[in-house]
């Protein structure tokens, strides 16, 4: 018998058989990705403490939400858009000593007697109602944080020079990608000195049931 | 000369698909390591609130739990009313289920990561405070205290 040459197998469809799993993952995946802001909630404590730690009133910065979502700041309404240079002048105030006793020599306040004394000591209080909106609280809570990043990326400039602001070494240094181990372990000093200068300190209180 | 054939003129020889498969292969690839199938179905409204100071997530990272939040779907609302609820991986929850919800996400993960979990919460922006504060408050009794209200960039 004469050597019959094997056909060629057809691939003019698997392009075809390609693009239908293609489209297939393109809807049933997402590449989306998740922002938030992160905070840290309050250890419970079963018993309140016997002797909590007294607070002098100046070193509390009270914002206050209601259920219609109005703000009321150190007891007086306040519009949402100047609520992150109040808490900037509060943080930044610097009137006296920190809780190690020394004095806010980076702060750029006006050193007033009856605001904060210190950025350690400076407790910013969110309180909120039950009927408070989520999206209104979240806003609130952006522009406080918003308040400490300026803060902490004005330091950040002032001590390690132009383009190593507080986000950006946040950034590379969560970034899983970046594998330079000995630049992360500079940064992380860095970021720890920069948290410790402007601690973020928000508390936020239980809702009032009403 | 007449093996050789002449060319008629002005006519281009034919694309060569061959290549074609490769190509849709690679973009197939790349599509299935980026993106993330998605888990579960949303039984509650969830239109997430707008912040701009916020931190990314990595939503491969199993140290992060979700919690959901947020009205009932259509389909849903006749049965669990028109109020915010909480989604729990497939089912509507109570803020007191919370607690076990915790301890079955604890159980899925290894000894080392437990002290580093946090929680995601995905609420709907027009839920009241009320259920978030419920909610933190189980989080705080169960001392799974790092948190993080998702939220997305608002629109320039």
């Amino acid at each position: 018998m004469a050597k019959r040459s094997i056909p060629e197998v057809n691939a003019g469809s698997m392009a075809d058989i390609a693009f239908l799993l293609l489209i297939f993952f393109l809807v049933t995946t997402t590449i989306e990705q998740d922002n938030g802001i992160t905070r840290k909630l309050p250890r419970w404590e079963d018993v309140p403490p016997p002797n909590p730690p007294v607070i002098k009133k100046k070193n509390i910065f009270t914002v206050v939400v209601n259920k219609n979502d109005q703000m009321l700041v150190e007891d007086e309404l306040m519009e949402l858009k100047d609520l992150k240079k109040a808490a900037i002048e509060f943080i930044d105030n610097g009137g006296g000593v920190g809780t190690e006793g020394e004095k806010c020599d980076y702060c750029q306040g006006e050193r007033s007697e009856s605001s904060s004394d210190h950025p350690s000591k400076a407790i910013i209080a969110l309180k909120n109602e039950r009927e408070t909106t989520y999206s209104t609280y979240v806003a609130i809570q952006n522009e406080l944080g918003a308040a400490y990043t300026e803060l902490r990326n004005r330091e950040a400039v002032r001590l390690y020079g132009q383009g190593n602001s507080y986000t950006r070494m946040n950034a590379i240094y969560k970034d899983p990608k970046v594998k330079d181990d000995a630049l992360k372990a500079k940064l992380d000093t860095r970021l720890k000195k920069i948290k410790k200068m402007y601690p973020q300190i928000i508390s936020e209180a239980e809702s009032k049931s009403n | 000369m007449a093996k050789f054939k002449k060319k008629k003129d002005g006519e281009l020889p034919q694309a060569s698909t061959a290549a074609l498969p490769d190509i849709v292969f690679m973009l197939l690839f790349f599509f299935m390591t980026v993106t993330v199938m998605k888990d579960n179905s949303l039984m509650v409204e969830n239109k997430l609130p707008e912040a701009d100071d916020i931190e990314k997530l990595n939503r491969k990272n199993d140290r992060v739990m979700y919690i959901y939040a947020g009205k009932p779907v259509e389909g849903y609302a006749d049965k669990f009313g028109t109020e915010a609820v909480l989604q729990l991986n497939d089912k509507i929850a109570q803020p007191s289920e919370l607690k076990q919800f915790i301890h079955a996400e604890r159980a899925l993960r290894t000894e080392e990561i437990i002290p580093f979990m946090m929680t995601a919460l995905k609420v709907d922006k027009n839920s009241n405070m009320g259920l978030v504060s419920d909610v933190k408050q189980e989080l705080r009794k169960e001392n799974m205290l790092k948190i993080s209200y998702l939220s997305v960039k608002p629109a320039q």
